[in-house]
């Protein structure tokens, strides 16, 4: 690609002469992603398939793992909660952003880039710092949702319970999911407006010589525009809630009692090997996650380029 | 950021010009636009405006006061100083670890994918599609996956509980290399680089001197990526550290907020609360200072999938 302007035999020469010299620079990269992606992967594949006994110490153990994560009811208890998270959060959160990436691209907004700054900045913000943040909000004692349940007083209180219960067995998962849509939101909405700005100019010119009013264009014209940036993001954030810890595993101190040790597949794997030392299951645990992900980030992306082909 | 609404103004008024009468009403400010946006900032904004004000109170005073405005007393300088100070200036300690992490972490991180981006977009070479293929395809696997085995080949070599056990791993960023390889293929003319080779210049040299200057608003903005990955890294150290002076802001404060919990609680919510502001000054300023680079950044991503 690089060479495609010169003649067909100097492209020849040149390419025989040059063949190995692009590893000078690509080596060092892959040296490091090899011992820092690749053989951990090969390490976990290899736990996976062993057990480590009292007696006989560390013995091949087949697939008899991948057979006690399937059963396991504490495993698919956990990848339940992930997967009505990622089904209501990710819809919400990137409707959302759509909405302000599309006001940020009509050119009908004051202030525009300020609006830009103030919903990007939760990105910035450490997914730790953000959990604790909303933690205290959340909390009864000094939060904003004690403040307005003492506001609301009696009147609003269902079964003599306050109204806001951020902590409580119904609201925890909805409150972490307001975190998440909090932090990434702002992300989302800029890979939107970034894939709006390169929309050609005549179509929109084409749209209004037809008549299209402005809703119109934005269904016609640039919602289809989007579809690329949509299955990007999609993916993105499929893998983010699959992998769900960070936000959970800091509420689990405010919210012991509700956030269980196997809340999210991704705590269940770090429960096992840090506090249960059986590495061999965290293990598998791990890699059946890790190729849940793949495939349903896989099954999202052929979906989405195979509906850009009509 | 008025580089990019200056763009998306010519991309507008050019061919629009001529019609401009008839374009009136798509110009005109849209007042129902403008609350909903308004809405979206303050939902993006209240939270840290919350950090800023609980930051100025004293511990009872978080208790007394309303959340969202000033207490009684301006504690925050006072916040400031025993956040430092509290047992034996740990959080100074977390400070500079972080700053470790994402210097040699973020940094290394940089060099690396600016070498194999641009070797990737200038050169062909045995065994390309391996490297595309292998390096996309990892983006896939959860990098928490990954966490367990890590940590367990580290402590078979003796590297847990040492900063190699966080630098390390974070050395690796295909987004990186993504984004320099886009970048590159379109930043350095391939002609400028054959003169160079027939002018006798060493691949390396040309390397440092006609392509890095030519790279570098991509190397900026893979930067800017690379430290916030790194300064947000909460999990990877979480794994690998168990000795708190190694511990970066992120556990450490996870730490401090844990401790008004459990046996012996001994809770200090003002100093978890002025610990976090302290946490996110430095890189919201590096945001908003280099808007530029990230915008530039993600459209690239975007764009050229």
């Amino acid at each position: 690609m690089t060479t495609t302007s010169l003649p067909r035999t100097a492209r020849r020469a040149t390419r025989r002469r040059r063949d190995w010299r692009g590893w000078g620079f690509v080596a060092p990269f892959m040296a490091v992603f090899v011992a820092m992606i690749i053989a951990p992967v090969f390490y976990a594949l290899y736990l996976s398939f062993f057990r480590q006994q009292l007696i006989g110490g560390n013995i091949f153990a087949g697939f008899s793992n991948y057979l006690d994560v399937f059963q396991d009811a504490k495993f698919w208890e956990s990848f339940g909660r992930v997967a009505l998270f990622m089904v209501v959060q990710v819809p919400i959160m990137l409707a959302l952003s759509m909405i302000a990436a599309l006001a940020l691209d009509s050119a009908r907004l004051q202030g525009a880039s300020f609006f830009r700054i103030a919903i990007f900045l939760p990105y910035a913000v450490p997914g730790v710092v953000a959990a604790l943040i909303w933690g205290f909000i959340y909390g009864a004692q000094f939060g904003l949702a004690g403040s307005i349940n003492s506001f609301l007083g009696a009147h609003f209180s269902i079964l003599g319970a306050h109204f806001l219960q951020p902590f409580s067995v119904s609201w925890v998962l909805p409150s972490i999911g307001n975190i998440v849509t909090w932090e990434y939101m702002g992300y989302n909405m800029l890979i939107f407006f970034a894939a709006l700005k390169v929309v050609s100019s005549e179509l929109y010119e084409a749209a209004e010589i037809d008549g299209a009013g402005p809703l119109r264009t934005v269904f016609s014209i640039k919602i289809p525009a989007l579809r690329g940036a949509i299955v990007i993001a999609t993916v993105f954030s499929i893998i983010g809630s699959i992998q769900l810890f960070n936000e959970p595993n800091l509420l689990k101190t405010l919210a012991p009692d509700v956030i269980s040790s196997y809340f999210t597949p991704n705590m269940y794997a770090y429960n096992l090997s840090f506090a249960g030392q059986q590495f061999n299951y965290a293990a598998t645990v791990a890699i059946v996650m890790g190729v849940i992900t793949a495939v349903t980030a896989y099954i999202v992306q052929a979906r989405g380029s195979r509906q850009g082909d009509f | 950021m008025t580089t990019i609404d200056r763009a998306s103004g010519q991309r507008v008024a050019p061919a629009h010009r001529a019609k401009a009468h008839r374009r009136g009403s798509r110009q005109r400010k849209s007042v129902v636009l403008t609350i909903v946006m308004v809405i979206f900032s303050i939902y993006s904004t209240v939270p840290l405006l919350w950090l800023i004000i609980n930051a100025t109170k004293s511990q009872s005073s978080l208790f007394s006061s309303f959340g969202l405005w000033f207490g009684n007393g301006f504690d925050l300088f006072g916040n400031i100083a025993q956040t430092f100070t509290y047992n034996n200036d740990i959080f100074l300690h977390w400070f500079a670890n972080t700053l470790l992490y994402v210097v040699v972490g973020g940094g290394g991180a940089t060099i690396l994918a600016t070498l194999g981006g641009y070797g990737l977009a200038k050169y062909r070479f045995p065994g390309r599609r391996a490297v595309f293929a292998i390096v996309l395809g990892a983006v896939a696997i959860p990098g928490t996956a990954l966490a367990v085995p890590t940590f367990l080949l580290f402590s078979q070599i003796g590297l847990t509980n040492t900063p190699w056990a966080v630098i390390l791993p974070s050395l690796i960023s295909p987004f990186g290399l993504y984004l320099v390889w886009t970048f590159a293929t379109d930043a350095v003319p391939t002609e400028l680089l054959e003169a160079a080779r027939l002018d006798g210049a060493g691949e390396f040299r040309i390397f440092f001197t006609i392509a890095l200057p030519l790279l570098a608003p991509g190397i900026v903005t893979v930067l800017l990526f690379a430290i916030v990955a790194t300064w947000n890294n909460y999990f990877l150290p979480l794994i690998m550290l168990s000795d708190p002076t190694w511990y970066p802001l992120t556990v450490g404060l996870s730490q401090w907020s844990a401790q008004a919990t459990g046996v012996g609680a001994q809770p200090i919510f003002n100093l978890v609360i002025t610990g976090s502001l302290l946490t996110i000054v430095p890189i919201v300023v590096a945001f908003l200072f280099l808007q530029r680079y990230w915008q530039s950044g993600l459209a690239a991503g975007s764009v050229k999938q």
